[in-house]
């Protein structure tokens, strides 16, 4: 075993054999080859987007409803108005019910479920649920909020759709970052003589709320980008509303109206409005990051 | 304050002592509920000045803390009574306060099915030092958070026997595991600031989370007596708004006894304070601990001999969950009746 005592050279000990040079090539260029096929596809559909969108993008656009006609073309087909406040207020209505509720399931199985049986049950649950396709959530309410009361679609009904995609993302991003909260804290503010549910909302709380805004905002981002929830729940209508109890207007209702229509500037609406929506992720996006950031605990 | 818990002043303006009524020291500290009074104790009438650094949270029985239990005092009325007992209270600031005598009796705790603290009697003298040594895993950790009923925090764990504090068990059934909590502050081996909070918000957390609503002036004069009872307040009362991590080790120790002081506890649990920190930071904890002492009864964890050697007036040593010794400092030391603990004083083993 002392071949290396007698290699002549004793820097040719340490030399990389040139099978493990060429092995080592090979690796680095098909993984690069995969980023790069990869990156195709996205890079596309920005260009797509920022090409196509961007022509049907005006003041007017943002300002005017839908006109429903789409024969002549041109400014008489009207804006995507009412898609934007459609998609504001339900997804904002979405978030309202399922932020709480999300936290709230994430707080009690970080604080009390732990390592209980219904808490795991709740988990495996909550995973199911993340898996399921959203238009099972839409087929689900319209089968017991439609159909079940005989009413047509609305608004609140395509709210809770979407609210429902949202609730397993956001349990399962808020249980992570309540789990990252060190105990020593909590052990801290209990051996104070604080209550459990004083730690929770004045230590635990606080200390995971940024890195919880994260994932909460990803969840927005996911459901304001949704169709399939929307389809036979909120229904489609071209007037702009705030009235949740009527049919709702949508960005990706819009958007999928739109682009099987064999009038070109109706299918160049489409375009503008995917690339509103895709602008309105973004901002959202980058608000996630900017808080990450901020976070202590990220 | 609960009303039965107001020290009511008698004839002479003097605080009451009877049965009924809670000592000075009590004040602020809500009472263990439904253990009954604690018994009257002297209160030492030492010379004024001895403990001066010490500064003693505000006296006077704080009706503002919880207002709502803010009774329409029988008798002398609260306006009138407060300069009396104000009066009566300045006094202890330069006199020596009792904390509670603390006694173990069979306790045994266990995590799941496995025994960790197996059955120990155990006496901690009122404010003395008395320090826990023995080798990691002996349960000195688990055994002194029993004492203030931390030790159930952890899912599986539980415990048996009874911790006496002055002649009352926290584990009667119907304690208020949180008024123990009040009453027995703990400070944690690693420095444990709420990362989100200033360093005032840090000392003033006690007091935010254990009483419903606290006047500003108050809560600051209780922040700054605590800082300087801590050694803390000429270091940092220039940026008391600066997050509380911002601190070094030593500080931030410091201010997590701080935070433990603010709520006025009669029983300060250390459980191997100073192993994170260096050992300047250490030096000032342990003068701090010879401070300390004359307020509370403290109980500390510790794996440096040294430290137990400086620090404690007795010393307690365990092995495998159960009390091999426990004896004055000196004697523990230098002339220990267990072999076990001269070969573990001795560096033998551990």
């Amino acid at each position: 075993m002392s071949a290396h005592r007698a290699a002549p050279d004793r820097i040719a000990r340490f030399a990389v054999s040139p099978r493990r040079r060429r092995t080592d090539k090979a690796a680095r260029v098909l993984l690069l080859a995969a980023t790069l096929i990869a990156l195709v596809p996205l890079v596309l559909i920005v260009y797509y987007l920022l090409h196509e969108g961007l022509s049907a993008w005006s003041p007017s656009f943002f300002t005017t409803d839908p006109t429903g006609s789409t024969f002549f073309g041109g400014s008489s087909i009207g804006g995507i108005k009412s898609a934007i406040i459609g998609t504001i207020v339900m997804v904002a209505l979405a978030s309202a019910i399922a932020i709480p509720i999300g936290i709230g399931v994430a707080l009690w199985l970080v604080e009390y479920g732990r390592e209980s049986w219904f808490a795991h049950t709740v988990r495996f649950f909550v995973d199911v649920l993340t898996g399921v396709p959203s238009i099972v959530f839409g087929l689900f309410i319209y089968i017991v909020l439609v159909l079940g009361t005989g009413s047509s679609y609305a608004g609140y009904k395509g709210s809770l759709a979407l609210s429902l995609l949202m609730l397993p993302v956001v349990i399962r991003s808020a249980e992570v970052i309540l789990l990252l909260v060190p105990s020593a804290l909590r052990e801290s503010a209990l051996a104070l003589g604080a209550a459990r549910w004083k730690v929770i909302f004045r230590i635990v709380l606080p200390t995971a709320l940024t890195g919880m805004l994260t994932g909460v905002l990803l969840a927005v981002a996911r459901a304001a980008g949704e169709t399939a929830p929307l389809l036979f729940t909120a229904g489609h209508t071209n007037q702009s509303t705030l009235n949740l109890g009527q049919f709702m207007n949508s960005l990706p209702y819009q958007i999928y109206n739109d682009v099987i229509s064999p009038t070109p500037a109706v299918v160049n609406r489409a375009w503008g409005a995917a690339l509103t929506l895709v602008a309105m992720i973004l901002i959202l996006n980058l608000l996630a990051r900017l808080l990450a950031r901020r976070s202590r605990l990220a | 304050m609960s009303p039965d818990t107001s020290p009511q002043p008698t004839a002479d303006g003097s605080p009451a002592r009877d049965a009924a009524a809670p000592l000075p020291r009590n004040v602020g500290a809500p009472p263990l509920r439904d253990i009954g009074a604690p018994l009257p104790r002297d209160i030492g009438a030492s010379p004024p000045g001895e403990i001066e650094d010490a500064l003693l949270p505000p006296a006077h029985p704080d009706p503002m803390l919880e207002p709502s239990h803010q009774p329409p005092t029988p008798g002398p009325a609260p306006t009138k009574a407060e300069p009396s007992s104000a009066a009566g209270r300045a006094g202890d600031v330069s006199t020596i306060k009792v904390g509670p005598e603390i006694r173990l009796e069979g306790l045994r705790a266990f995590y799941g099915s496995s025994e960790q603290v197996k059955g120990i009697d155990l006496r901690f003298p009122p404010n003395q030092v008395t320090a826990i040594i023995g080798p990691s895993g002996c349960g000195k950790s688990t055994m002194v958070r029993c004492i203030n009923r931390m030790h159930e925090e952890i899912p599986g764990a539980r415990a048996e026997g009874r911790v006496l504090l002055d002649d009352l068990d926290v584990y009667a059934p119907s304690v208020d595991v949180i008024a123990v909590r009040r009453a027995v502050g703990m400070v944690f081996q690693k420095p444990n600031p709420f990362p989100t909070m200033s360093i005032f918000d840090n000392v003033a957390s006690g007091l935010r989370l254990t009483i419903a609503r606290s006047r500003r002036g108050e809560l600051h004069s209780r922040v700054e007596a605590a800082l300087r009872s801590a050694g803390l307040w000429e270091e940092v009362h220039d940026r008391l708004s600066t997050p509380g991590i911002g601190l070094s080790g030593g500080q931030q120790q410091r201010l997590c006894i701080a935070r433990s002081l603010a709520v006025d506890p009669e029983v300060l649990l250390m459980d191997e304070p100073c192993s994170a920190l260096d050992p300047i930071a250490t030096l000032r904890i342990e003068e701090l601990i010879a401070k300390l002492k004359q307020r509370v009864t403290i109980v500390i964890v510790t794996h440096n001999m040294q430290q137990a050697a400086r620090v404690a007036d007795r010393t307690a040593f365990m092995l495998g969950g159960q009390l091999v010794e426990v004896g004055d400092t000196s004697e523990i030391f230098t002339n220990p009746g267990d072999p076990r603990t001269e070969e573990y004083v001795t560096g033998k083993f551990g």
